[in-house]
């Protein structure tokens, strides 16, 4: 459960300001980290199984449903297995979902519809295509996906890293809460939409209504923006943000064609939702 | 929430009842009420398909006397078909209510059409030189062995699994439908027309006949009111984007060609997946990978999209 620390101090003060996070600062899992698989103090969960990177298995899922792949993958991490690769999965529904633990986790094929949803921590890597849905709700971690997703890609997430290198459908990042979305290609109408906290990243085109009824976040465009959503406004980058992207998409190795410093910044112009002048504990009821 | 399905084999004939029974059988979450299949097979010159039913599954339940009645349905139709000097040459019976006619006419369809739908009971379900329209209530193994699909050759074709929400579960509200009075011209759809109502007024004031109560029925109807027009069928698709309200995504077939439109808002899915030999559209990737074990390229069209491919 997050905690709200409305007053921040120092260096961290300043660098919230600078990447568009005013004076609130979120602390516990809903906050933005900059995901290591290293890091042991990610991965807090007590009863997460202890495993090792370097113990590695793989299977074939084509004959399995979701329910028996997601089984599997879970007996394996149970056994101790840290480097898991799922051959075949065939876009079948909501596999690698609730993983709540480290891992390193490969697809070697594309997934439907909810796929690795829920999950907290883990590296995943799909080599295909990915449906709906694609990671909703994830809190930390690591989602690549080499080719195309499909609409409401990253919803609601609240932090890790969720990079399509493709295009991806409509209403990518809706409700986003915290983390960062990297799109590759372009994007459908609508992406952004009712965006709370984090950042998205779209090289290429975005489709009409781009962040309608932000709240709050930043949205960075590459390319042509058919048109902005309600209380969605251009903002102005920084170079704190602008080391902050080369950073981002360097460890992904993506740029986008006009340059990381030609990229456009665009965030809520609070006119619509504006939370910034409630008290903290009314702020914890609407966050 | 609905599936649908489509695929389309350029240039070439295939088996396309057991591709797009497997397409549908791996929807069958999305809509387990009803499958309906519109297949585009290899077409005999001047000669026509018609399929019709002379009575709903659930009535076959409704007392002894419905086997007399759709005995007595099916001979008027034949009486009918004669007086308008229609030339039967084959007769099939996939159920006791459902019939499929091999013809050769040189008459005006629409009246064909309408004499043999004056009797009660009677729908016809399609006519064609290519198109054969088969729907009936359970999922797709059930209604591709009922009708014995597999093994049927051709071009092209779409499909639907459905989950009723505003009408009843029966094979009048089963998709897919078909473009009356228009030969060979099929549509299905996956989602809701907010508009369906003053729509429905304004094209029954034209002329048009609906059948059922179901929202999806709209779209065929207005697709053979503007072909009706002189649009063609891209032309009709994107004005219906503009026209109809609500949330959809749509599948229309010709003799000769597939589209798929969006809704503005985007808010149906559909994957779509084009290769020199084949195109293949379906709500879930899942569907297309049921024919295509191998990694494809797939993508998402975006909202108002329409797109329509040459067989």
């Amino acid at each position: 459960m997050a905690g709200v620390g409305h007053k921040s101090h120092g260096k961290r003060h300043d660098k919230s300001h600078d990447m568009g996070l005013h004076a609130e600062q979120l602390t516990g899992r809903t906050q933005q980290r900059f995901f290591s698989a290293a890091e042991e103090e990610n991965f807090t969960y007590p009863w997460a199984y202890d495993v090792d990177f370097d113990k590695t298995a793989e299977f074939d899922a084509e004959e399995m449903d979701s329910s028996a792949i997601n089984l599997k993958i879970r007996e394996l991490m149970q056994s101790g297995h840290g480097t898991i690769t799922v051959k075949n999965p065939r876009a079948k529904h909501g596999v690698g979902v609730g993983i709540l633990n480290r891992l390193n986790l490969k697809f070697e094929g594309s997934l439907g519809y909810f796929g690795c949803g829920l999950v907290d921590g883990p590296n995943i890597h799909i080599s295909g295509r990915v449906g709906w849905s694609c990671a909703e709700n994830m809190m930390a971690g690591k989602v690549v996906i080499d080719k195309n997703a499909g609409s409401t890609f990253g919803a609601a997430i609240r932090g890790g890293d969720l990079v399509c290198r493709g295009d991806v459908g409509s209403r990518t990042g809706i409700d986003q809460k915290g983390g960062t979305i990297i799109v590759g290609g372009r994007t459908g109408a609508f992406s952004g939409f009712m965006m709370q906290r984090g950042r998205m990243i779209i090289c290429g085109d975005a489709s009409k209504s781009l962040g309608d009824s932000m709240y709050d976040g930043t949205i960075y465009v590459g390319g042509q923006v058919e048109d902005l959503g309600v209380d969605c406004v251009p903002g102005e980058m920084n170079d704190t943000e602008l080391k902050w992207l080369k950073t981002k998409l360097g460890m992904y190795g993506i740029e986008p064609a006009c340059g990381i410093e030609n990229l456009k910044k665009f965030v809520s112009g609070k006119q619509l939702w504006n939370y910034d002048n409630l008290e903290p504990a009314e702020k914890k009821l609407v966050l | 929430m609905c599936g649908i399905a489509g695929l389309i084999h350029r240039g070439k004939s295939a088996d396309i009842g057991t591709e797009m029974t497997a397409m549908l059988q791996s929807l069958k979450h999305r809509g387990p009420d009803s499958t309906g299949f519109a297949l585009y097979g290899n077409p005999t010159d001047n000669q026509y398909v018609m399929r019709f039913k002379v009575a709903e599954q659930e009535d076959m339940n409704k007392g002894f006397d419905i086997h007399r009645q759709i005995a007595e349905r099916q001979k008027e139709v034949d009486h009918r078909l004669e007086s308008l000097g229609v030339n039967v040459k084959r007769r099939n019976q996939a159920t006791e209510y459902s019939h499929r006619y091999t013809f050769s006419f040189a008459g005006d369809m629409r009246k064909l059409a309408d004499y043999v739908e004056d009797i009660d009971g009677v729908e016809i379900l399609s006519i064609g030189e290519a198109l054969e329209l088969i729907k009936d209530l359970g999922d797709a193994a059930v209604v591709s062995e009922q009708y014995g699909l597999a093994g049927f050759e051709g071009t092209h074709g779409i499909g639907h699994t459905r989950m009723a929400t505003e009408s009843d579960v029966d094979i009048r509200s089963a998709h897919p439908y078909w473009a009356y009075p228009f030969n060979d011209v099929s549509v299905v759809h996956n989602g809701q027309l907010t508009n369906y109502w003053s729509f429905r007024r304004r094209m029954e004031r034209r002329g048009h006949r609906f059948v059922s109560d179901c929202d999806s029925e709209l779209i065929a109807v207005y697709i053979a009111d503007r072909i009706g027009q002189g649009d063609d069928l891209e032309q009709a698709m994107n004005r219906s984007v503009d026209q109809l309200d609500g949330v959809f995504t749509y599948l229309v077939a010709t003799s000769d060609q597939l589209g798929m439109a969006k809704d503005v808002m985007a808010a149906k899915p559909m994957v779509l997946y084009e290769s020199d030999e084949f195109v293949g559209l379906a709500s879930e990737e899942v569907a297309i990978r049921s024919i295509f074990p191998d990694e494809i390229e797939t993508w998402d069209p975006y909202h108002g999209e329409v797109k329509v491919w040459q067989v």
